[in-house]
This record gives C-alpha cells, structure tokens and sequence, in this order.
C-alpha cells in the first residue's frame, strides 16, 4: 500500500517514544486560532522530512498531537508546525514563547507522492488547516519546477481572517509557471477575488486528467467532496492522494489508536492513494 | 518450531512437579502461574506447586465464570482465567520517560524498565499462540517496542495441553489445539493415572538443559499414547465453532450489517473483552508533572477501543456509538488483523465470551454476519417486482 519505498526517517531510532526536546524559535500567529512554531534542535542535529510527514508533537506533562511538519524540507535546520488551536495540548501549544522547549518525535509516515508526480501536472487542492501539510509539498515542487508539467493550487477557506499564509501567496501568485487559486466561503467588504467553494474551482481548471495527479487535504467530509469533484474531471482514484487525520497516541504503529480497517494511518498514511481506501470513506464511524 | 523427538520425553510423578519449579526459580526466573486470587484462577507470581489451583476448575460459559471444585486432585484441571501473558510482555502500566531538570536544563530520561526473566508455568496453547501473535504485533514492524523485546526474549514458558476445556473455547477454529504443539520451551501433559503424572517434553534448548536437570526417567510408550489420547480427547470436547471460511471478506463488506446494532443493544461498551483478549494490544499515554518539583513523566497504559475517547479527534469521536465500536473490535480481531499482521487476532480462547457482562459470544455474532451477507442476500436477476 505504501507508494514511497524508503521508510520515514526516525530521529531516536533506538526507542521511537522517546521525545527530542526542541527550542521555539517562534511562535507567530497566523490567524485568530492558527499559529506557527519555529523549532530547532538544540544540538543543531538537521530535521530531514518528505513533505506531507507528521510529527508527534507535545509539552510535559499536558500531552502529544500528531502535527504535520509545514516547514520547508531543504531546511533542515528548523523544525515549522502550523498548529490550530483546539483542544488542551494544541491550546498550551500556542503559549509557548521563544527559549522555551517542546517536544518532538518524528518525523513519521508517507508524505506527498512527489516523485510519482514527476514528469506529470500536479493539481493540489486543499481546504482551511489542510494548506499546512500541503506547503512543504509546494516548497519542493517549485523548487523542482522543472520536474513537473503544469502546476496548480486551490485553496479554499471560511473567510479573508482565515486565510494562511497570506505573504507566501503573493510569491506564488507573481509565479508565472505555477497557478494559484484562493476562494473564501464569505467574502465581505474590499474582498475581490473568489466566493464559494473549493470544488467550485475544481470545475473550471483545465484538467489534462490522464496526465495529472492530484493531492487533496482537508475536513474528511471536504475531501470526499473534493475528490468527486476530481473524478468528475475524469481524473483516476488511483491518482488522487488524500491526507487522513485520526487520534494517535505513539504514531508508530504500535497503539492501536488511528486504525482505519487493515491500515495504521500513521505508517501506511496519512496520505493514501485515494483508491486504497475509496471503499472505507462513505462507512460512516468506521 | 515443533517438539523435539519423542525420545527425549521424561515424566515425572506428581511428587516430584515441584522440581521443576524449583529449577526454574534456582535459574533466576520469577515464576508465573495459575492461582486463585478474588475468586478466579489467575496468573501470579507463584512460589511452590501449593499455589497452584490443586483439584480447582472453572466453569465457563457466555456471562459466566465461576469456580468449583473437582472431583479429583488434578493440578491444571481448568482452562483459561482473566489472565494473560500480556501483562508480562505489555505491563497495564509503564513508565516511558520522565524530565529531569538537569543543571538548570531540561532533560528527558528514558525510563529503562527492568526486563526481569519470567517463566510462564501453565501455560495453554492458545496462549502461546497469542505470544506469537504480539511477537508480530510488538515487535515484527519497522518500530519495534523495546521493552517487549526485552521481555519476550527472557521469557521462558512451560505450556500445560488442556484436558478439559471449557464450553467457551474454539481453538480448534483458529488454527490452534487444546494440546501445546509448538513454540513452548517445555510442554506438560498432566496425566491423571494411577499414577497421577506428568510427561515432560522440550521444545527448545533452553527447555532441554531444564529438562536434563530434572533427571527423570524417559516416558514410556503406555505414557506418550496416553498423551495421543487425551490430547484427541480433549480436541473432541471442543464443540464451539468459529467458521473462517471468507469471514476477513465477509466482515469487510458488512460493515453496514444490521447485525451490529443488534449486538450494541446488549454491548455495555465496558471494555471488559478487550482486557481480558490475550491478543488486544491497544495503548494510551498519560502525561502528568509534579506541582512540587515542575517535573513530569509519561506512562502508556493498556486502553480498549471501546471507549468514547480512544477515536476522538478535534470536534468529536471518529466512532461515536458502541455499535461502530463493537464492530470495530470483531473486524479487528477477525479481518483487519489479517492484513496488518498477517494472521488472524483471535486464537479461540473464549475469554471475551466468558468476561463479557451481557455474554456476548463473538462466535455468534461473526455467523450472525455470514447468514446475513449483504453479497448473499442479492436479488437474483429476473426476480424484480
């Protein structure tokens, strides 16, 4: 099932439950509840991650969360996390301040196929929070640009204080090889560009489908819905690759916890080939 | 690994069972065993053959375990308890690291538990095939739990073959038998005579040094076909049947089977199978720090996928109702496992039916499913009204 041959990178590969504690660099909020931690290894041991990875990432004596690693993956030198606040570990998370430390283990899982991708167009398409998994896999394709065929992004979310990254945007946007797509569920006031839904985009790409992959992350319920709106353009469930997102307590298979039928979403995800697990999205609770 | 030759099985009078244990603590091992504690036969820490339930039995059956006497003074007259390896191999706590401050610093320290050598002394085979099933679990995946390890390859075990298994068992449905085949350091059959004895039989090398130690004489023809009886026996008593036939792909494709609300109606959600499951592996981790001293510590505890919290994610549970929950388990235990470890979760020790407050028997449930098979149940073609 696993469409990446190497195994994930492991930092304490003699016990994957042992924590690295790692400094905050920075923690600069992005939106009322999303921010972004800076991290680095205070032996300034590098942070190698494939795009699309997770990290389990926690303080003392509150708890860990799976987070996926947001950074840029030719610097491995800090450690990004864009983090939504929630509930009680994500909420201590975001009072963290520079000097202090938090823990990290990782990084785990199957990132984004970009080495299937190569030599293909790339459509990405995401929703909300699911634009942080996303950016490391944005990172390596423009800076492989020419690896690719035609690149486009869509992203979708609730209203202009919502939107992520909004200084990338204007980089991606002037890039004239790479489409950039923004549309909001409200818009209101000066806001000029797109108003609906991120499949609303979807209909009006030029998809050459036999051609394309596609990598969606977002709500569950969204991607299901975004990728309809793929297969409408006749793109193959074997082609679209999706970001699962599931409680997980150790994130190396040994828990039990983020079990979706006969997979781990933590080793054999959390980005499946779409036509994996097809089957197990519509059953409801599973 | 199967038992070596015949010729090397000894026996020993049931005088002389002591020896054996008695090695086996004069070897460091702390030795393991089926006792009565709260009204039950468990596994315990056991000092002598005293402890060990002398003429006890148990009867077993959906909702149901109590203890009786025997008419005998048989010493393993019984089959199995709440009790499991497990909780040798993957204690129901365990510290995994704590921070220290260190020079002004904050350090996390590995908490190094003590992988003392146990030796599992009554064993049942289905038992030993549920060790095999965490050995693939703990530590067959890339990431490999560390403490398992080192407990499972200290750990040395005496299986005991059943000669009377209780209404609740079905090894004989998943792949297993009452008698102890393989993967036992030393194999004990308890043979109720006169004499009252038992052969003992090595299955690995270490279990051959025990063996030799004893210097008992060699088992006689009359012993080993009194074993191959007993043992075809025992199988026979066993009527409980789970049919594996296509049942990984009839689960998979019943997912919406109304089988499932129905067993929820009676499922309490308590957890209870999932304990008592010798092959139910799920855990959680626990942080907690010390007002005083601003030090914290993590500790992984066993946890069941039966409970509210084990699927939540932000804004709710991924399996809200005990119904998503119940057929979470058996598709578990009886499908998925398959493609996650390549064998199936449940060995047919009937504990689940037995420890189950509404008797919930999963045999039941999972032939419930195959009569009902939505791929059955398709109308033929030409019969549209």
């Amino acid at each position: 099932m696993a469409h990446i041959a190497e195994l994930p990178n492991v930092l304490n590969d003699s016990d994957p439950m042992i924590p690295r504690l790692m400094r905050v660099v920075k923690n600069r909020p992005e939106t009322s509840n999303t921010f972004t931690l800076t991290l680095e290894d205070p032996d300034r041991i590098p942070f190698k991650f494939e795009p699309g990875q997770f990290n389990m990432v926690g303080i003392a004596g509150v708890g860990e969360v799976p987070v996926s690693v947001c950074g840029d993956p030719d610097s491995p030198m800090l450690v990004v996390h864009t983090i939504r606040a929630v509930g009680a570990i994500t909420d201590a998370l975001r009072r963290v301040v520079p000097g202090q430390f938090v823990m990290v283990r990782g990084p785990y899982g199957h990132g984004w196929p970009l080495r299937e991708a190569e030599g293909h167009d790339v459509v990405i398409v995401c929703g909300g929070i699911g634009l942080a998994p996303m950016r490391p896999a944005v990172y390596r394709l423009l800076q492989a640009r020419d690896r690719y065929g035609k690149c486009a992004m869509l992203y979708g979310t609730r209203t202009e204080k919502d939107i992520l990254f909004k200084r990338e945007f204007m980089r991606w946007r002037t890039r004239k090889d790479f489409r950039f797509e923004l549309t909001l569920d409200r818009g209101r006031g000066v806001w000029r560009g797109n108003v609906g839904v991120v499949t609303d985009l979807i209909s009006r790409l030029d998809v050459d489908a036999p051609n394309t992959i596609a990598m969606v992350c977002g709500y569950e319920m969204m991607m299901r819905f975004i990728v309809s709106s793929l297969i409408a353009q006749k793109l193959d469930p074997s082609r679209i690759f999706i970001s699962m997102e599931r409680n997980m307590k150790c994130g190396v298979g040994l828990c039990g916890h983020c079990q979706l039928r006969g997979t781990f979403v933590c080793r054999s995800g959390p980005v499946y080939r779409y036509s994996d697990i097809a089957s197990l999205l519509p059953v409801r609770e599973l | 690994m199967s038992a070596l030759s015949t010729d090397l099985v000894k026996v020993l009078q049931r005088s002389e069972l002591g020896w054996l244990l008695a090695i086996l603590r004069d070897r460091g091992y702390t030795v393991v065993g089926p006792t009565i504690r709260d009204a039950a036969i468990v596994l315990d820490e056991i000092a002598s053959v005293e402890d060990l339930p002398i003429g006890m039995t148990a009867e077993e059956g959906p909702g149901g375990y109590r203890l009786l006497p025997r008419s005998d003074d048989a010493v393993f007259g019984f089959g199995v308890g709440p009790s499991t390896a497990k909780r040798w191999l993957l204690p129901t706590s365990r510290i995994l690291w704590r921070t220290r401050l260190i020079d002004g610093t904050l350090t996390v320290l590995p908490e190094v538990a003590e992988a003392k050598p146990v030796a599992l002394f009554g064993i049942r085979a289905c038992d030993l095939q549920a060790v095999d099933i965490l050995d693939r679990v703990c530590a067959g995946g890339c990431y490999a739990d560390s403490h398992y390890v080192a407990v499972r390859e200290r750990l040395f075990t005496v299986a005991v073959d059943c000669a009377d298994p209780p209404s609740t068992c079905f090894c004989t449905s998943m792949g297993g038998s009452p008698a102890a085949e393989s993967g036992f350091d030393i194999r004990l059959t308890e043979i109720a005579g006169p004499p009252h004895r038992f052969l003992v039989d090595p299955g690995s090398e270490a279990g051959s040094a025990i063996v030799d130690a004893l210097q008992a004489a060699l088992a006689s023809e009359e012993d080993l076909a009194a074993r191959a009886s007993q043992a075809g026996q025992a199988s026979q008593r066993i009527t409980k049947r789970l049919d594996c036939r296509g049942l990984r792909e009839i689960l998979e494709r019943n997912a919406e089977n109304r089988t499932w609300d129905e067993a929820a109606t009676r499922c309490f959600a308590c957890g209870s199978c999932t304990m008592v499951c010798p092959t139910c592996f799920c855990s959680t981790t626990k942080m907690s720090s010390s007002m005083l001293t601003g030090e914290s510590e993590c500790e992984r505890q066993w946890d069941s996928c039966f409970s509210e919290q084990f699927s939540f994610i932000h804004g709710g549970s991924v399996r809200e109702s005990t119904m998503s929950r119940y057929r979470q388990w058996v598709t578990h235990k009886l499908a998925a496992w398959h493609e996650q470890f390549g064998v199936s979760g449940c060995v047919g020790c009937g504990r689940c039916i037995a420890w189950c407050p509404a008797g919930i028997d999963i045999t039941e449930v999972a032939s419930t499913i195959r009569r009902s098979d939505v791929a059955a149940k398709r109308p033929t073609v030409g019969k549209e009204h």
